[in-house]
């Protein structure tokens, strides 16, 4: 019994201390409270009909979201004490392992479960209602990538609390994470919560590829596409390029780990360079994979700001191709120093500079699209303006950093820190909250409240820039990163002091955030044209929110900005008079996804403490609700006529 | 409401020009990259300089158009009524703006070449240090978990978490890990590269000065990576010599048992010294 209490209370972590116990106690309330209103209000119903069975993607799309700022809560809070630490010489506020622990979860929570759930919940939110379609190609699909991402996001959450979080760093380079030298199954949690997500985004990559080329409008030519659209289509076939590579790598450290193969140790003749290799084949597409698509945002909502059109169309979409090519020739800079040889070097180096070429002319085009427009300032708008010179910052210590004898100098320092923070906030969470503000009344028929937007865009942006951009010295000062503590007497106790000043800056930014959509969503202004901001593409053409088949009639597109094309000749979205509505063919709710991803979850807990039997209890559920779903015949439903009616009266449409 | 960008300009402005205030001071103590006390660092630092040199013009010249744009174009109550212009690309500007990138990173690729292949070689030793020409000298170093240990082949020597050079000579770092992936980083001296189980990797650094400059583990390799720090004195040649003269004649002879202690996972409180790098 002794012995049992000794594993518990090490397997709950409640040897570590305060912080855990604290966590425990916020995690306990926050399940409790959420069940008793749950409960008092009588919304189970509402929750799993509404929410948890759906396949519509503008709901799909929203929960994404959610799940999205709920990880950049949590990842924000791990970099802010990651700050706290660092904040002055020789801190004992974390120990080593801690911090260790720490930096690994934010790295990894704020790429793939904060950044990857974002855009891809406005790939869903977006896409089909800008190609002017009633859903993704496959929806059921869609459901099961949600809850997949969803589950391994909980499942990687849940190592803080229980059994412990990897300490390998997001990029999880053996021999450090074999067994030999960190063992628990801290970097378990790592290797199959990333696997599962990864099944899920490549199901994302798939549906979009095909959504997009086989689910347009009629007239919707691919050179008709808004330029979001565009950028999803070009990262979805980035993931289904990129995302086996990670599955890969993944799959053999997960071997190495649980079943003592030898694909990265060294002692068993395994190659850990082969790891980094597949890492990063991965890995650089990836960042791309996050960017593209706030670039597709950015083009959004400067064309509708500005009131003009996209300024140089054709050049936009050729620049994406050549950055969606160049990005799968660039990897190794990720290791100039791993000592490939000049050859090797020289070449990476320049591929990488090159990527500055579409990119700037990206840049150029959307300052030339406000040129002579009539450019207004609306938070959404802000993030777009914002995201110019700080992305351009990161951009160019991107080519710096580019320059492989610089780069032995730059390699892991805070100067590298600095940088991709410039881009990866700069560019893609500037790009989020562009969206959010964007497209939030198409999501919930409220506008965010301007007046606190602006002040969330100014103090997240004056914030950010006073965390990162003294960074940029702490490098050349020789500061690493990864360091749980320094001493004193290098002069980068100040630097850093005024470092965490910035990310509280950034932590009020979310905070305004926050109250903002809570009110906005009492008080905020109602959005009952369906059309905003004035805009140019199909979506808004629809009432906010949309209605669940999103389009009464399948509109017919005569070119570019297809909406503002029918505002001008004063077309209506559903057709000349007279057309009548027929009964429309949507896919039916199903609760098989979340169960399915429950298995996968189980199956995943299974893997990481090494219980096979519960292991093969979730694969087999796995199969069984796989074999289920093929013996299913009855998964669509008609809408009928009177309700699209109904809807569409109410609407003041019809 | 300010245009968003020029908090942002002054802010690097600032920066820019306190960053150039602090590569002219002469303290390598703080800033090691930006004062490069070797010939290695020194054509890295160069390349950091013309690269940084070049896009702070890249930074200029976009920035001009910038407010330029977001001033000039802004909604204002006075042109409520001005309808933009539909205008769908222009091909001559966007020409212009393919072609000078193309251009830059032309003249970033040519010197970034070079040095990339300069550096597989020992630096080229200059007239101050005539008496060393030719001589280099070639030291192997192995990451433990979580200190440094530096073999000296030719002189029989093993140092522990400090090294001598000869200032003023060529030192070919032979590089090798056991245990996790580290590092090997002296900022003064020139750039990092990995020290892996399996591998062997050759790093030339060279001191222009007798002097000591700092090193320490660039890549994360656990619980004791912030501190595994060393320090490279450089010593005239003459010292350097008298040095390995004394360390072979008094230093211990390297023990099973201290060899056991040096690769058990954990710290040293002080360095260690030893005249022979095989176990006795």
């Amino acid at each position: 019994m002794n012995g049992f209490a000794n594993w518990a209370v090490h397997f709950f972590m409640l040897d570590e201390g305060p912080l855990i116990w604290l966590s425990d106690f916020l995690i306990g309330c926050a399940t409790i409270g959420i069940i008793v209103a749950l409960t008092y209000f009588k919304l189970w119903k509402w929750l799993w009909d509404n929410w948890l069975t759906t396949v519509d993607h503008k709901k799909i799309g929203i929960m994404y979201l959610v799940a999205a700022v709920l990880m950049l809560f949590r990842g924000g809070t791990d970099g802010l004490l990651m700050r706290a630490q660092l904040s002055w010489p020789n801190l004992h506020f974390l120990n080593a392992d801690h911090y260790d622990q720490i930096f690994t979860t934010h790295g990894t929570i704020m790429i793939l479960f904060m950044a990857m759930p974002a855009i891809i919940g406005f790939f869903n939110v977006a896409v089909p209602l800008q190609i002017g379609c009633r859903d993704v190609a496959f929806p059921y699909l869609n459901a099961i990538s949600f809850w997949l991402f969803f589950a391994a996001a909980l499942l990687f959450n849940l190592s803080f609390v229980v059994g412990g979080s990897p300490d390998g760093g997001w990029t999880s380079y053996p021999p450090y994470v074999e067994n030999a030298f960190d063992p628990g199954p801290g970097e378990n949690y790592f290797l199959v919560a990333l696997q599962i997500t990864g099944i899920g985004t490549i199901a994302t990559g798939v549906n979009f590829l095909l959504t997009i080329l086989r689910m347009r409008a009629p007239g919707m030519t691919m050179m008709r596409l808004p330029m979001f659209t565009w950028s999803v289509f070009i990262t979805s076939i980035i993931i289904v390029f990129a995302f086996p590579v990670l599955t890969v790598a993944l799959a053999l450290l997960l071997i190495d780990r649980d079943f003592g193969s030898h694909f990265f140790t060294v002692t068993g003749g395994g190659m850990p360079m082969q790891y980094i290799n597949l890492f990063w084949i991965w890995g650089h597409p990836e960042v791309y994979i996050v960017i593209l698509p706030a670039f597709g945002i950015f083009s959004e909502v400067v064309s509708t700001f500005s009131h003009k059109r996209l300024f140089g169309y054709s050049a936009m979409v050729v620049s994406m191709i050549a950055i969606a090519i160049l990005s799968f020739i660039v990897w190794v800079h990720h290791f100039f120093t791993m000592g490939a040889g000049p050859g090797v070097n020289s070449f990476f180096g320049v591929s990488t500079m090159a990527i500055a070429i579409p990119t700037g002319v990206k840049i150029f085009n959307w300052l030339f699209t406000m040129h002579k427009g009539r450019v207004e300032f609306t938070s959404a708008m802000l993030w777009a303006v914002g995201f110019i010179p700080n992305f351009l910052i990161g951009g160019l210590t991107g080519v710096m950093l580019a320059v492989p004898p610089a780069d032995y100098q730059y390699h892991n320092s805070y100067f590298l820190i600095a940088h991709f923070h410039y881009v990866l906030i700069g560019g893609t969470v500037f790009g989020v909250f562009a969206a959010i503000y964007y497209w939030w009344p198409k999501m919930f028929g409220v506008l965010l409240d301007e007046k606190l937007g602006r002040w969330h865009f100014w103090t997240f942006m004056i914030g950010f820039n006073i965390c990162f951009f003294p960074q940029f010295f702490l490098g050349f000062m020789g500061m690493q990163r990864r360091m749980y503590t320094y001493p004193a007497g290098y002069g980068w106790g100040i630097i850093n002091l005024i470092s965490t000043v910035g990310a509280v800056l950034m932590g009020v930014g979310f905070l305004i955030f926050v109250w903002n959509v809570l009110w906005s969503a009492r008080f905020g202004q109602r959005d009952t044209t369906g059309d905003p901001w004035d805009g140019r593409s199909l979506e808004w053409a629809t009432t906010s929110p949309a209605p669940e088949y999103n389009f009464a009639i399948i509109p017919t597109i005569k070119g570019r900005d297809a909406w503002w094309l029918m505002k001008k000749t004063g077309e209506s979205i559903n057709g000349p008079k007279g057309v009548p509505f027929r009964p429309i063919h949507m896919p039916n709710n199903s609760g098989r996804p979340i169960i399915m991803s429950l298995f996968f979850f189980i199956a995943g807990a299974g893997f990481i403490f090494q219980w096979w039997i519960l292991a093969i209890i979730g694969l087999l559920g796995v199969l069984v609700t796989m074999a289920q779903r093929s013996f299913e015949y009855h998964d669509h439903h008609y809408i009928p006529v009177e309700e699209i009616e109904k809807t569409e009266a109410a609407a003041g449409r019809l | 409401m300010k245009p968003s960008g020029r908090r942002v300009r002054s802010l690097f402005f600032i920066v820019g020009l306190s960053m150039l205030a602090m590569a002219g001071c002469d303290d390598p103590k703080y800033m090691p990259v930006l004062s490069p006390q070797g010939p290695v660092a020194r054509s890295e630092y160069y390349l950091i300089l013309y690269s940084f040199i070049v896009m702070l013009l890249v930074v200029l010249g976009v920035f001009v158009i910038y407010f330029y744009v977001i001033t000039k174009y802004r909604a204002r109550p006075e042109n409520k009524d001005y309808v933009p212009p539909e205008i769908e690309g222009n091909t001559k500007w966007e020409t212009i703006w393919t072609v000078i990138p193309i251009i830059i990173v032309i003249a970033l690729a040519i010197p970034t070449v070079a040095v990339t292949y300069k550096l597989v070689k020992p630096p080229k030793v200059e007239a101050a240090t005539t008496a060393a020409v030719g001589k280099s000298l070639t030291i192997d170093v192995i990451s433990e978990q979580w200190k440094w240990v530096f073999k000296y082949p030719g002189q029989n020597i093993e140092t522990v978490n400090y090294v001598n050079i000869p200032a003023g000579v060529p030192v070919n770092f032979e590089l090798t890990a056991s245990g996790p992936i580290n590092a090997f980083w002296v900022p003064a001296l020139g750039g990092m590269e990995y020290a892996m189980p399996g591998m062997n990797l050759k790093l030339w650094l060279e001191a222009d000065h007798p002097g000591t400059y700092q090193g320490r583990s660039g890549q994360y390799s656990g619980r004791g990576f912030a501190h595994m720090t060393f320090n490279v004195n450089a010593q005239s040649p003459a010292d350097f010599a008298k040095w390995v003269q004394t360390t072979q004649r008094t230093a211990p002879k390297l023990t099973q048992q201290a060899q056991d202690q040096i690769q058990k996972p954990g710290l040293l409180n002080k360095p260690l010294t030893f005249s022979s790098t095989e176990p006795q």
